[in-house]
């Protein structure tokens, strides 16, 4: 129905005064996939989510969700998606279920059906235990999971994840990936923005890369890294003497050229099969008896791939956005 | 740690499919009552809150009942608590926007809002059932403060008058909920709010609650009798049977008439307001 893409956007423009959030960003995703928005803060993620899932109006340009105009049918655009931002909006007092039934009955399933379909998305997210504890007594993650659930309730077509992992700790992160891996495997869409390379290297199959209110990329996770070189296994040897040893055991386990750096005693290669090129490494430096002062893998981050986008920086400091 | 069963996500036993053929205006009513429902079930869940809101009125109430109570005067004579109760009642209604300012900032502020405006039901329902929910909790703060009162000595002498007078409370408690709104999507964030009680204060005492305007320096008295909330304090004195220390200015004299259209004319400025605050979210 609509050429197999869950998400179109086209020449999105949203101003705030003289700033332009979005100038002339496109996006297409394809069904049944998760793709990721990859940018720093500022850079206009969250004002094309909250554009997209019909919380503020767009200036120009054409979006259409699930095949419907979000300017022109926004209320069946609102029936077909969900939404979870950058904090978990739920109700603090009340208990999960007594949250998940709340919604149910604003997604207008009526009190039978509301209350069936709270038990089952408890039990979906493992939160059936903690079902009639408060939520202001739940964790970080509990709380993203409830979260997601209350986005799940009409079991959209397309899922709006924005930064759905900030703030939270590695384990609860974790917890959300899983999540959001199982809701694809039952046929969601899912559009995540995030700031962590590594999040959407997780999650999605593919990435757009936006800076300034444009799409300046958009390709597989692969296709970004090797945009950046990749991976990269890092050695950094005690003595200048040791540096031709290790260029030669880290040269073994690289599909490319190793580079050194004499002032830093620092050698390093890209690497595909990381963790095997790590260990190989390892072993193989202590079986010959070069002392290694440290040794890793380096992998490319945001700042890479912007580096060798756009030229500039990423600026952590800069403020949110304005619609953030 | 695969908290998450994959086998089962997304796949409902539960028929998902469109609400049926019922009107906008059903489900306007419905969004409506759910909304009242969540608003009330903090209440059940968090009972102390009423305490907390009802604490400050109650105190005023011990406090100028009992340790003041001997040294103030009613003008032209009569019973303090006569004069001070009504007065209390008004007070319990004035300080509610502070509560449906809070509310309304905290929901913005956690996304409660965005939420419900990226759901297929009517989002006019999020501050019509908010204004519902804080009609119900005034009834009940309301009934809370007369109990308080009559256990005091306090009796009314105006017979049915008291449901005028309960409605009048009401009246003013339903203009001041636009406030309350517009102040919650206008502050930052939940912390502001709690200062919005640093402006209420002033604005309840500088009025016709505690002290009668004509014992005030005459400029300040003048103020006070104009203070919305002193008309709706006098017509409840009146319809109490009780009608002590009124005054002769005009204001003072139509209080009846006052307490009638002070609040129309506070919702006809903030009613519009706070729907274009609201509406502003979507830009």
């Amino acid at each position: 129905m609509n050429d197999g893409y869950a998400v179109r956007a086209e020449a999105l423009e949203k101003r705030y005064g003289e700033k332009r959030a979005l100038d002339g960003f496109d996006l297409a995703v394809r069904e049944g996939t998760v793709h990721g928005l990859l940018g720093p803060n500022g850079a206009g993620k969250t004002t094309a989510v909250r554009i997209l899932s019909t919380l503020i109006r767009l200036d120009g340009g054409r979006a259409r969700v699930a095949g419907l105009d979000v300017a022109r049918q926004a209320r069946e655009v609102r029936a077909r998606i969900g939404l979870t931002g950058q904090y978990a909006a739920v109700d603090e007092v009340l208990t999960g279920r007594q949250n998940l039934e709340m919604f149910g009955r604003l997604f207008h399933l009526g009190g039978k059906r509301a209350r069936l379909r709270a038990v089952e998305l408890l039990e979906q997210f493992d939160l059936t235990d903690a079902a009639d504890r408060g939520v202001g007594k739940y964790s970080g993650g509990m709380r993203r999971r409830l979260d997601l659930a209350a986005s799940m309730i009409l079991a959209p077509a397309v899922l709006f994840l924005d930064e759905p992992t900030t703030g939270l700790d590695p384990r609860s992160r974790g917890e959300v990936w899983e999540s959001v891996r199982a809701l694809v495997a039952g046929g969601t869409t899912v559009l995540l923005t995030t700031q962590y390379l590594e999040e959407a290297d997780k999650l999605a199959s593919r990435i757009t890369v936006i800076d300034q209110g444009r799409a300046i990329a958009d390709d597989t996770p692969d296709g970004l890294k090797n945009l950046v070189g990749g991976d990269r296994v890092e050695v950094v040897v005690a003595e200048r003497a040791d540096i031709p040893r290790a260029v030669k055991v880290v040269a073994r386990v690289s599909d490319g050229e190793p580079e050194t750096d004499e002032d830093g005693l620092r050698v390093h290669a890209p690497v595909t099969d990381r963790v095997n090129a790590l260990t190989e490494v390892a072993r193989t430096l202590q079986d010959e008896g070069v002392r290694v002062e440290d040794i890793g893998l380096r992998r490319p981050s945001l700042d890479d791939v912007f580096l060798r986008l756009t030229g500039h920086r990423t600026d952590v400091s800069q403020p949110k956005e304005a619609a953030a | 740690m695969s908290a998450v069963d994959t086998s089962t996500v997304d796949t409902s036993a539960v028929d998902l499919t469109g609400p049926g053929s019922h009107g906008r205006l059903y489900w306007l009513l419905a969004d409506c009552a759910n909304i009242v429902r969540r608003g009330l079930t903090h209440y059940q869940r968090q009972p102390v809150n009423i305490a907390w809101q009802l604490g400050f009125p109650i105190l005023s109430v011990l406090l100028y009942g009992y340790v003041f109570g001997s040294a103030m005067k009613v003008p032209g004579g009569g019973d303090y608590k006569d004069f001070l109760m009504p007065g209390m009642f008004v007070m319990t209604m004035a300080f509610g926007f502070i509560n449906t300012a809070t509310v309304v900032v905290y929901d913005s502020t956690k996304g409660v809002i965005d939420r419900f405006r990226s759901m297929p039901m009517a989002s006019s329902a999020v501050v019509a059932g908010r204004g519902v929910t804080d009609l119900v909790v005034a009834c009940a703060e309301l009934g809370i403060m007369m109990l308080t009162a009559l256990a005091m000595g306090w009796r009314p002498d105006g017979g049915w008058g008291f449901l005028g007078a309960f409605g009048l409370l009401l009246w003013l408690r339903f203009a001041l909920i636009w406030i309350g709104v517009w102040l919650g999507l206008l502050v930052p964030n939940p912390e502001a709010a709690g200062g919005l009680f640093a402006v209420a204060f002033p604005l309840t005492m500088i009025s016709s609650i505690f002290v009668a305007p004509q014992l005030m320096p005459d400029w300040l008295g003048w103020v006070a009798a104009w203070n919305p909330i002193s008309s709706t304090a006098a017509a409840a004195r009146e319809l109490f049977g009780t009608p002590v220390g009124g005054g002769d200015s005009w204001v003072e004299q139509h209080a009846l008439l006052m307490a009638g259209v002070w609040p129309v004319v506070l919702t006809v400025i903030f009613l519009p307001l706070a729907v274009r605050r609201f509406q502003k979210l979507s830009r």
